[in-house]
């Protein structure tokens, strides 16, 4: 039984780039599917191909039973799309915006117009509904934009990159409003380069690169192939480094990882935050001064540079943050990268 | 933030039209969100006013008076002469704006959004040549209302003069498919503008819009007098009854029968470019 979304052996070509290159995917209804690749990795060709804007030069494609391909009429009645561009009418309205959008799905101008007020309410938008979004700030625009993808409720969802440019703040609320969307039983594949967003909002993620999938799998699978729970710790003094190998390696599933200038150790471990008391005891009693110490999980990001050799972000250390607390990467919040996919 | 599962009720089952009834629909709904652009965009509607305000002026009083017209050069004959010319090149001003437009659509992810929507595939591009062909009308009858302030007359009845609008704006809808088809195929909205607006200069002054064909070299006399272009400018001129005293018209089968050729040539511009503009539409990347 195929899921909601289903592809299989995608490729297209834009010239001589294999913007996809034999892609497979499988939603099951009512999942979230994160598809989680760098710029240019395919994600936007994949949600083009989709959607029905762009036909893939080999393979198949079936959204809520539809066959892409041969009912694309069919299919955009059946899907809600929001772009990697918040794309609503800079000088219409937002009731504007979501009318046209009703009418444009066929409803009555009756219907769309109320159907605009309920969604104008729901993503907070009352307020400015009757403002050109030209005057929106980012995270409104973002959200009309959601709001325009959701006139219909449709079954199944597509959103490219939802988050991209927003600031913690507005990211956390969209997340909200995704979450909600996807326990009222909505099928949604999103596209995102951030591996918290991922690790947050999807159910299954593939892992795309050069229009690959080059893994797939829960978040806790994809992090189980790179390893378990670690143990970190920062000491006070060089000279400290050793006293505290030793104490590691009887705790550690593992060889110690020593970074000798940043005083730095991490060694492979089970048993979690009592064992991570142990260890914390253990190096007092030894007088070892710490300066950190965490139990940290392999962040997505650990997953992707074990997968590709190259980071997702390529260059910003996003798994910064991972040192000392164990809830991953990104609570700093991320910073704004290229918006555009190479591969348009 | 605050929110309910939307509720079955309050979401009408989409209704299924017939395929025609859909394409109105969708093309009015859209025809509509460009004429709100407009009006919150004056700024637009009054440059692509004061333009061609600013061509009648100048050429009705620099170039009158120098240039002869059915053997005179007396600057009310060329007046008379020229406004044809001048409304027909206002209306073919329209590519530019409906090829900015598109190609701003395009570039905001706007025609992404309209692609991925049930509704009729020519729609969004109709739509767009109906608010121009609106917005053209508006720039013609503020044009025509300083065209009589400089001195232009018309000699025949109003049925006549009204049909003369009717092909100013034919023509002027007909260009802008071509705008639309430019629109789709650039890259930025800027590069449409230039794009629908370099070939509109030969293309209007190889004519007879602003000096009779008569006195060009023979191979552009033969351009000129087969230029869709030329056509309307003739037939508004016959139908405005503003030839020059003793004139007589060009043997080339458009010039003797300018209300037809102008006719045909629209529609023939009309058929091609949204064929074009429509297919390209389908599989903008």
């Amino acid at each position: 039984m195929p899921g909601a979304i289903h592809a299989e052996g995608l490729v297209k070509t834009f010239g001589k780039v294999r913007a996809l290159d034999g892609v497979d995917l499988d939603v099951p209804e009512g999942t979230v599917l994160g598809l989680l690749g760098p710029n240019g990795a395919g994600k936007t060709t994949a949600v083009r191909v989709l959607t029905t804007l762009l036909r893939p030069d080999s393979g198949r494609a079936v959204v809520a039973g539809l066959d892409v391909l041969r009912q694309p009429d069919e299919v955009r009645r059946a899907i809600g799309l929001s772009g990697q561009f918040a794309a609503v009418d800079e000088y219409l309205t937002g009731r504007e915006n979501l009318r046209m959008v009703g009418q444009l799905y066929q409803m009555s101008g009756r219907a769309a117009k109320a159907r605009a007020t309920e969604l104008l309410e729901r993503f907070r938008l009352t307020e400015a509904a009757d403002r050109p979004t030209k005057t929106y700030s980012g995270g409104m625009r973002r959200r009309l934009d959601l709001a325009a993808a959701l006139v219909v409720s449709p079954p199944v969802m597509f959103m490219d990159e939802p988050t991209t440019g927003l600031d913690p703040r507005n990211r956390q609320q969209l997340w909200e409003v995704i979450q909600e969307l996807v326990a009222g039983g909505t099928t949604l594949l999103l596209t995102t380069q951030y591996l918290e967003e991922a690790d947050h909002l999807a159910h299954d993620i593939c892992v795309v690169d050069h229009g690959r999938v080059i893994a797939r799998g829960t978040s806790d699978q994809l992090k189980q192939r790179t390893g378990g729970e670690r143990v970190e710790v920062v000491v006070h003094r060089p000279e400290e480094i050793d006293p505290a190998r030793a104490v590691l390696a009887g705790f550690g599933k593992g060889e110690v990882a020593v970074e000798t200038h940043t005083r730095r150790l991490t060694v492979p471990v089970t048993g979690g935050a009592k064992l991570l008391a142990e260890v914390i005891r253990e190096l007092d009693a030894r007088g070892v001064e710490i300066d950190d110490i965490g139990l940290r999980r392999p962040t997505l990001d650990d997953v992707f540079i074990s997968l590709t050799g190259h980071s997702a972000e390529e260059g910003q250390a996003a798994a910064e943050g991972g040192a000392g607390n164990g809830a991953g990467p990104g609570e700093g919040g991320q910073g704004p990268r290229s918006r555009k996919e190479t591969d348009q | 933030m605050t929110a309910t599962a939307p509720t079955a009720s309050a979401v009408e089952a989409p209704q299924r039209r017939g395929a025609l009834t859909q394409s109105v629909r969708d093309s009015l709904v859209i025809a509509r969100r460009n004429l709100i652009r407009m009006l919150r965009i004056p700024e637009m509607i009054i440059f692509g006013i004061i333009q061609p305000v600013m061509f009648v002026v100048l050429f009705s009083y620099v170039f009158g008076g120098s240039i002869a017209v059915g053997g005179s050069t007396s600057a009310e004959a060329y007046r008379e002469f020229l406004m044809a010319g001048i409304f027909a090149q206002t209306v073919t001003f329209a590519t530019a704006g409906a090829g900015a437009g598109i190609a701003d659509d395009m570039h905001k992810g706007l025609i992404d959004r309209f692609r991925s929507l049930p509704m009729a595939r020519g729609a969004v591009l109709t739509g767009r040549t109906l608010a121009d062909l609106v917005q053209t009308a508006l720039t013609l009858v503020v044009l025509a209302a300083v065209a009589l302030l400089v001195g232009w007359r018309t000699h025949e009845n109003l049925g006549k003069v009204l049909l003369g609008f009717v092909l100013l704006l034919l023509l002027g809808y007909a260009f802008s498919w071509i705008g639309a088809l430019i629109g789709l195929s650039v890259r930025t909205p800027e590069a449409a503008t230039s794009g629908g607006l370099i070939w509109l200069f030969p293309l209007t002054f190889i004519s007879n819009a602003f000096v009779p064909a008569e006195n060009m070299p023979a191979f552009l006399r033969h351009i000129a007098e087969w230029n869709p272009f030329s056509a309307t400018v003739q037939a508004c001129r016959e139908l405005f009854g503003n030839f020059p005293p003793g004139y007589r018209a060009p043997d080339a089968w458009p010039m003797q029968h300018p209300v037809w050729a102008s006719l045909i040539w629209s529609v023939l511009i009309v058929v091609v470019f949204r064929t074009l503009a429509v297919r390209k539409y389908r599989s903008a990347a």
